[in-house]
């Protein structure tokens, strides 16, 4: 099982999924009307690393995090 | 190590920690940055959640680049409400001259702008509201967005 984080205003607790790569992951989020709209515009994180490829291989245990749109300061 | 206050940032007592601590270490440059929450459209303060493990990755990377140029980077920001006229951001770049320190404080603030992991909310009557328009996606957004 991979879990599942969202960050700042998406506030929604994390969820527990299959999922065995990225590209699987998008497509049961896809499915989740709260979660969906934000994936347009959000970063994503495994184990608090940046990534950017949809073919990464996801780990029982691996901890993904949403980040949607930043603004510090 | 990025200084994250709850609450609002006692700005005097850290820049006179910050110059304390660098001054006789033969910089002859402390440029800094504090940013305070201005009046408008009725917010009584603003309020940050902070994503601790990524934004101190993002800052050792920051502090690596500058020591590349001889330069030192310090930096706190506020977590939870800050209400207005009073400061959530500060930061302070050391350089043995003038030109690196006040060349990386711009870029320092604008990729802090667009990429470190923390989001602000207006709050309004006691109701924290998204800043949704001032946000930026972070690079690489909307990964999970693609495929099928």
């Amino acid at each position: 099982m991979v879990k599942v984080e969202f960050l700042g205003p998406i506030g929604k607790s994390p969820i527990e999924v299959d999922a065995s790569t990225l590209a699987e992951l998008a497509e049961i989020l896809k499915k989740d009307a709260e979660v969906a709209k934000w994936l347009e515009n959000s970063a994503v994180a495994v184990n608090d690393t940046l990534v950017e490829s949809l073919e990464m291989k996801l780990n029982s245990g691996d901890r993904v995090s949403l980040l949607p749109p930043v603004c510090g300061g | 190590m990025v200084l994250i206050y709850k609450g609002p940032i006692d700005v005097d007592s850290l820049l006179s920690r910050w110059y304390g601590a660098e001054h006789n270490r033969n910089y002859g440059a402390m440029v800094t940055f504090v940013g305070t929450v201005r009046e408008e459209n009725g917010i009584e303060a603003l309020s940050f959640d902070i994503y601790r493990p990524l934004l101190e990755k993002w800052f050792e990377e920051w502090k690596r680049k500058l020591e590349k140029e001889g330069a030192l980077l310090a930096m706190a920001h506020s977590e939870g409400d800050v209400p207005v006229h009073t400061s959530s951001f500060a930061c302070a770049i050391f350089s043995p001259k003038r030109r690196v320190a006040l060349k990386m404080l711009e870029a320092f603030v604008e990729d802090f702008k667009a990429n470190a992991p923390i989001w602000k909310y207006d709050v309004v009557e006691g109701k924290r509201i998204y800043a949704a328009e001032r946000s930026t996606p972070m690079a690489g957004s909307g990964l999970l967005a693609k495929g099928k």
